[in-house]
């Protein structure tokens, strides 16, 4: 299968920040011989649906179309993992009154390349909430595009991890299209070594769409002066009865606190963990789901545990070493 | 415990302590006393290893180790204290973690076992209950709103699970109405024996009637100037520090 694909130049607002070369490269690749089906899917009340993609090397397209039932509550989980190149693009219909949760976990290997795209509707009175764990490959990109009806909330937690050289962006586009909606966007990223993290946050209300109650956080921490951490709020706004708030800021770790942990005996790294973990909370708090909710405080957890020790200390067998080495 | 000798510290290109010596065996309480700017802060910063106070001269003695050759998590895990007069507050990190994490760190780092939770969780209540700090405070974000008084009693609480062997505590008593200097008084005492050592740096005496030092200091233009018992410190209440320095 021939990926549906051109490459994007650095002139489109959506790819400026982008990690282009990485994506001409891939776009070299073979196609995958593990390629994924595309598929047409529906959830219906009190289901829930694990999809993982995956593949090992070369690229793959797949286009998944997921369609929720009218009042229905379900859940999607979806974990990116493998090598290569992968470009999923997925429609998503959120029937009216129904509650999707969504989570997206990004984690393939070091070398791979993501670039996902999602088309999400929500109908009127529906709510759809997205959580985002993105943090794997040399360029790990997911793009959503949501059209939000009458009455319907939208709310979205994403977590972007990058270190090494690594690129690692989110892209959202909100549209308002019916007014009596809310929608709430909480962005927490860190970024280490030479990486790039970049939020790009698009919010459109659409002439006529009042009592909009819209809402975008943002916040970088850059654990390295050699990192990068962009931030995009973008608002439209053609109506005039509503509530807008967005806020971006980029800063370091708060020096007066390590110290502090430092003047309790806990080591630099420990003090960096603990403040980082603590950092992206915010974007993993509000999901609701119990268990959903501690495996992304795991992962993010786990995942800057090895950025702020640094990649000697990968899995629990050298942390360990590194304990030991400390108590003598 | 403790020897200072000729110690000069910069901060910022400019000298601050300027030969201060000072000498704390086991078992003693000092106080050091002393005008704004006298370098009581600086003290307590550079023994703790703060970034950007750098020791130029002397030396520090520590439990017969070279101080300065420990980074500063390494100085807490060989048993020193510091009481900040301005406590941090860290958003997101609560202080049972906080300081289950200081407690395991400084434990791991001296080749001891880790604290079970269950075993912390009786230490830290027992603790918080002895200083009047309510235990649901204790699952917020550390002094994340809390009020002055509530901050110190909360370095208190630290300052009694972690059971530092030196305990440095600036200016602790700054800001504390009567009856948050009291309980705070009470933490301090309570830590007192023969192993272990206290050195307040505070600029008022009334700490002091409540924490009978055994020594006390005048500290003035980055060297102790002058030495006596308890009743110096009245002396100094009276006179004025211009006076008694001179």
């Amino acid at each position: 299968m021939t990926a549906p694909f051109t490459l994007p130049s650095k002139h489109e607002e959506a790819w400026r920040y982008s990690d282009l070369k990485a994506l001409e490269a891939a776009m070299m690749l073979p196609d995958a011989a593990d390629a994924p089906v595309s598929e047409a899917l529906s959830l219906r009340d009190g289901e829930t649906l694990a999809l993982p993609l995956e593949i090992s090397a070369g690229r793959a397209s797949v286009s998944h179309s997921i369609a929720v039932a009218a009042n229905a509550t379900a859940t999607l989980s979806e974990s990116f993992k493998g090598g290569g190149w992968l470009n999923p693009a997925t429609t998503i219909h959120v029937g009216e009154g129904a509650s999707l949760t969504h989570h997206i976990g990004q984690m393939r290997d070091e070398a791979a390349i993501t670039t996902a795209r999602y088309d999400v509707e929500v109908a009127k009175n529906a709510t759809y909430r997205v959580h985002i764990f993105n943090t794997g490959g040399q360029l790990g990109r997911v793009e959503l595009d949501i059209r939000i009806h009458t009455g319907a909330s939208v709310d979205l937690g994403g977590v972007l991890l990058a270190d090494g050289t690594q690129t690692i962006e989110l892209v959202t586009r909100f549209h308002h299209i019916a007014p009596d909606a809310t929608s709430r966007q909480t962005v927490r990223s860190v970024a280490n070594g030479k990486a790039t993290v970049s939020y790009l946050g698009k919010i459109v209300i659409s002439e006529g769409s009042q009592r909009i109650d819209a809402e975008q956080s943002s916040k970088a921490l850059l654990l390295a002066r050699t990192a990068t951490a962009n931030a995009k709020p973008e608002l439209e706004i053609y109506a005039n009865e509503v509530k807008c708030a967005h806020g971006a800021t980029v800063g370091e770790l708060d020096k007066r606190a390590l110290f502090y942990l430092a003047t309790r005996g806990v080591d630099p790294a420990e003090a960096k963990a603990l403040l980082t973990e603590a950092f992206v909370a915010d974007a993993i708090e509000p999901i609701e789901d119990e268990a959903l909710r501690d495996a992304f405080t795991e992962a993010s957890a786990a995942r800057l545990r090895e950025m702020v020790r640094g990649p000697q200390a990968k899995g629990p067998q050298a942390e360990e070493l590194q304990d030991t080495g400390a108590g003598a | 415990m403790l020897e200072i000798k000729n110690l000069h510290a910069t901060v910022e290109g400019k000298e601050i302590l300027k030969g201060l010596s000072l000498s704390i065996k086991p078992g003693e309480v000092h106080a050091i006393m002393g005008p704004n700017g006298a370098g009581k802060s600086t003290l307590g910063y550079t023994l703790a290893g703060r970034d950007g106070y750098e020791v130029t001269d002397g030396s520090v003695e520590f439990d017969g180790k070279d101080l300065f050759a420990l980074e500063p998590h390494e100085r807490a895990a060989a048993g020193l204290f510091l009481g900040l007069q301005y406590p941090v507050e860290i958003p997101g990190v609560s202080n049972l973690t906080f300081l289950r994490t200081a407690l395991n760190s400084q434990r791991k780092l001296r080749g001891e076992p880790e604290v079970s939770a269950a075993d912390f969780l009786r230490l830290i209540r027992e603790k918080a209950k002895e200083l009047g700090l309510d235990a649901e405070m204790l699952k917020r974000a550390v002094n994340v709103g809390f009020s002055g008084g509530e901050k110190k009693r909360n370095e208190m609480v630290q300052m009694a699970v972690l059971s530092p062997k030196l305990a440095v505590l600036d200016e602790t008593d700054s800001g504390l109405d009567i009856d948050a200097l009291k309980v705070v008084s009470q933490g301090i005492n309570a830590i007192r024996g023969p192993d272990r050592a206290i050195l307040l740096i505070t600029h008022y005496q009334r700490l002091l009637d409540y924490v009978v030092p055994d020594y006390v200091h005048v500290l003035a233009n980055g060297r102790i100037v002058k030495t006596g018992d308890k009743s110096l410190a009245l002396e100094l209440e009276r006179e004025g520090y211009a006076t008694v320095a001179a």
